[in-house]
């Protein structure tokens, strides 16, 4: 099984690279640019486990380290 | 006192905390890699500062990983000693021992340069022997010092007297809105918290690198006085 985990900021959680970004764009003149938001996509394979206890695994390690919880929120998707 | 002095791959200050704690101090200091689970009945464990595993994935994530960590968090629980300073800090939050993460600094820059920090409680092991509102004077040196924890643990720490150190100017006046005294923008200006039970700490700034007055130009030694 292959997944995509996507981790993103909560909302309200300082991300000085967004910020960095979007103050960049503002430089190009992209005047309307708002928000930008920065997160990271994880991919990663599991063998020899059935599809429920697959993605459970994943969940697992998100917990323990793909996020933090005291800032970030995940996603997990199933990439065919 | 036995002081045992944790390793990871790119931890870059235990020299600095040994010349404290062994040179100035003539406590027995013991280098512990980070696969070691043993830590040989030190009194005192401490996480001291650098970039461990390249801060990859997020500051001090993978290093809670290693196994010595298991016995890091055993010696917590029973009530042991844990000192993390910079990096270090950033481990022991990633863990779970302390509450809250170090976000990047507010301003975007890594910051070396010296901060005033105020004594704001005394009840942890690290600073029972300071007076409340007394300053220190020691470097900062990193990227992600900017503490940040939800309303409701930052109160929590304050009830319990859990905040023990927090950026001042040279006065000791602190100002959280002011990026020139809280200059890595930490929620409440915090530098430094302790456990409820003031056995684990873990600060921002490195007062084991003020402890020489040789060096200490702008701290003089005020940064010894912690360790002791």
């Amino acid at each position: 099984m292959r997944y995509q985990v996507l981790v993103r900021l909560k909302p309200g959680v300082l991300d000085v690279q967004g910020k960095a970004v979007e103050s960049g764009l503002k430089d190009k003149h992209f005047d309307g640019i708002r928000n930008v938001r920065i997160g990271r996509v994880i991919e990663l394979e599991v063998e020899g486990l059935g599809k429920e206890e697959a993605r459970s695994q994943v969940d697992e390690i998100c917990r323990l380290l793909l996020a933090n919880p005291v800032i970030e929120h995940y996603e997990i998707l199933e990439v065919a | 006192m036995r002081v045992a002095v944790v390793v990871f791959p790119g931890t870059n200050c235990e020299q600095d905390v040994e010349h404290v704690y062994a040179g100035l101090l003539k406590q027995e200091v013991l280098p512990i890699w980070h696969r070691d689970t043993d830590l040989k009945g030190a009194d005192l464990v401490v996480l001291p500062g650098g970039f461990s595993y390249g801060d990859y994935l997020r500051t001090g994530a993978l290093a809670k990983l290693s196994p010595v960590m298991r016995s890091v968090r055993a010696h917590a629980e029973a009530g042991g000693r844990v000192l993390g300073i910079c990096n270090g800090f950033q481990i022991l939050c990633e863990a779970g021992l302390l509450p809250g993460v170090l976000l990047e600094n507010v301003g975007r820059r890594f910051l070396s340069r010296f901060i005033n920090m105020r004594v704001e409680s005394t009840a942890s092991f690290f600073t029972q022997g300071l007076t409340p509102g007394a300053v220190i004077t020691c470097p900062i040196a990193h990227f992600q010092g900017n503490y940040f924890a939800e309303p409701a643990t930052l109160e929590e720490l304050e009830r319990h007297g859990q905040v023990v150190f927090r950026y001042c100017d040279a006065s000791g006046e602190v100002s959280p809105d002011d990026v020139t005294v809280n200059v890595n923008g930490s929620c409440r200006a915090i530098a430094g918290i302790s456990s409820r039970n003031g056995n684990v700490v873990g600060l921002m700034p490195h007062p084991e690198r003020a402890v020489e007055a040789l060096i200490g130009f702008v701290g003089g030694a005020s940064g010894l006085a912690p360790f002791r």
